[in-house]
């Protein structure tokens, strides 16, 4: 129990500490603080998609950017369209327009990307190991190319998109408010996982990552579970994509690359597989040395690789592992 | 006593040239236990396996309660009530004993598919399941976590977690193996007991427990089944002392 209670104070900071960042960065007058640390968050949330397939059911899905493009391109292709006033399509003499409405776009951004992960994963879901990661990357990769290849919405140079998307009168272009919209989302999401994780479903499916085959002799099939967790994983990746959009007023097909795959990956490892505030922590190190390794130097990435590399040779439980120790279950 | 709960019916399974299962024919009876023994190699595992819905025969059919099952995979024949144990236990390493059996537990409620309700606050299921750890004398080793537990432990878990699934029959795959003397005596008068729940179908080497326990024994030489009797008729048979007991 020890363990337990120092990662509950481990989380309770951090939530602290990014309820604190706004009022930090008014007192250190660097507004441009608000924004990265709304991107620390954005990025979080993809992560803990990814977290819930990774770390709870042992699904390494390389094609988590699939996901996360798919909110981005929603965001962005309902956006051009209202703002373009250009009709999106009839469908059965019915007319369909776009919209800025952000709580239009996020519920349709889960909607299409549940519809696409029950697809990737009906046919992922039956290979195991390096297969199951290599077919999600192809799924990625498909997508990805389709995304270059349709001029109609950017093609290979994106699309902008103006003004940030509505969200109930607010004004989303104050970084202030959009942190609040996204850092509210995180938060939510994250109890959401922490009640499935402790649920019954999650008990199935931290089972069916410890030995299918047990999961299956007491009687549940072990891929109705995976490919139930696979769809919930892709839907909170693909909100994260639609907010993502949003930030930085731009989608492009490097939103769907498998970089990104790689990178929200990086953020759950290095946070620490399986830990709720894994990716939180994970992506806050990632944006980090972004930041401060980048303005010093264009190979950060090398400096980043080798934290990695440390972090997979001797702290497998990552940052959160570190500090909390291992994970125990009752 | 002569409906049969479990039916095997003209099995087939190849290999390449390999006939691991050769025309197998064989019933369970409500009440029984019936003991399936045979030499090494003689397919015991496979037709467990075919059993159990992990192979597929090449023909054949298995019927359980009267039912076709023989296109059911593992899941659907372990919810309809056919329990099985492993010949290694196969357990969720990381979970501890009592967690272990919960998973039993929730699949027969059907409840997997629960998504908010914690599992650890509910309290029936956690009695249901303590309740099986202390039937097989595992009750203050319920928070100890499955790879921690001794091999005859977790041969005790894997018992445990069968008693949750309330099975029609008991499907054990070598429940014996590697228990110890003492093991081995204290399991054979629980499997004695336990056959008032249910028929129990396993296959064993360890000859004491088998003749002390089987109503009947199937012996299996090369995928054949060549005798099925009672302990008696199977001691005095020739073939079979030629085949497997021969060495004694």
């Amino acid at each position: 129990m020890g363990n337990l209670t120092i990662e509950y104070k481990l989380n309770i900071s951090i939530v602290l500490l990014l309820l604190a960042i706004p009022a930090i960065a008014l007192m250190l007058d660097e507004p441009f603080y608000i924004t990265l640390a709304t991107k620390v968050v954005i990025l979080a949330l993809a992560g803990v998609g990814l977290n819930l397939a990774l770390g709870l059911g042992g699904l390494i899905s390389f094609g988590h950017a699939a996901f996360f493009g798919i909110g981005g391109y929603i965001a962005g292709i309902l956006a051009s369209h209202s703002l373009n006033a250009e009709l999106m399509f009839t469908l059965a003499g019915t007319e369909f327009d776009g919209t800025t409405n952000m709580l239009v776009i996020w519920p349709l951004a889960l909607l299409v990307s549940a519809l696409v992960a029950v697809f990737i994963g009906y046919f992922s879901l039956r290979t195991k190991g390096v297969y199951f990661i290599m077919i999600t990357l192809a799924f990625a990769q498909m997508i990805y190319y389709f995304a270059i290849a349709w001029p109609a919405y950017g093609g290979e140079d994106g699309l902008s998109i103006y003004v940030r998307n509505q969200f109930m009168g607010l004004n989303t272009l104050d970084p202030m408010i959009f942190y609040g919209i996204c850092f509210t989302l995180l938060m939510s999401v994250l109890l959401l996982v922490s009640k499935l994780k402790n649920s019954h479903f999650g008990s199935a499916l931290q089972a069916a990552r410890q030995n299918e085959q047990r999961l299956a002799a007491v009687g549940i099939r072990p891929f109705g579970i995976k490919l139930t967790a696979f769809v919930i994983s892709a839907m909170i990746t693909a909100l994260a994509g639609a907010l993502f959009a949003d930030l930085n007023r731009f989608v492009s097909p490097d939103m769907l690359s498998w970089h990104t795959s790689g990178e929200i990956m990086i953020f759950v490892i290095l946070g620490g597989v399986g830990r709720l505030f894994g990716p939180v922590v994970g992506a806050g190190l990632f944006i980090l040395f972004e930041y401060y390794l980048g303005g010093l130097t264009e190979h950060w990435a090398l400096f980043l690789g080798l934290v990695l590399l440390a972090v997979v040779l001797f702290a497998r439980g990552g940052l959160v592992g570190l500090i909390a120790g291992e994970v125990k279950h009752d | 006593m002569t409906d049969s709960i479990l039916k095997i019916t003209d099995l087939q399974k190849s290999f390449g040239m390999l006939k691991a299962t050769d025309d197998l024919s064989l019933d369970l009876r409500a009440g029984e236990i019936h003991a399936v023994i045979g030499p090494n190699g003689a397919g015991k595992s496979t037709l467990i396996k075919q059993i159990c819905g992990e192979l597929a025969p090449d023909s054949g059919s298995v019927e359980f309660l009267g039912k076709e099952i023989t296109a059911l995979d593992v899941a659907a024949r372990a919810r309809l009530g056919l329990g099985r144990t492993f010949q290694v236990s196969s357990l969720a390493m990381e979970y501890s004993a009592l967690r272990n059996v919960m998973l039993a537990v929730q699949s027969v409620q059907g409840s997997s598919f629960k998504f908010f309700k914690s599992l650890a606050a509910d309290q029936p299921l956690r009695d249901t399941a303590m309740h099986c750890l202390t039937e097989v004398g595992l009750e203050r080793r319920a928070d100890i976590c499955a790879a921690q537990l001794s091999h005859g432990e977790r041969r005790q878990l894997e018992i445990a977690v069968v008693l949750a699934l309330q099975p029609k029959a008991f499907l054990l795959d070598e429940p014996m193996a590697g228990m110890g003397a003492q093991g081995s005596q204290r399991l054979t008068g629980f499997l004695d007991q336990l056959r008032q729940r249910a028929p129990i179908l396993m296959v064993e080497h360890d000859m004491d427990a088998v003749f002390s326990l089987a109503d009947r024994i199937s012996v299996l030489v090369y995928g054949k089944i060549i005798m099925t009797g009672t302990v008696d008729q199977v001691r005095s048979d020739a073939r079979v002392r030629e085949a497997y007991l021969g060495e004694e």
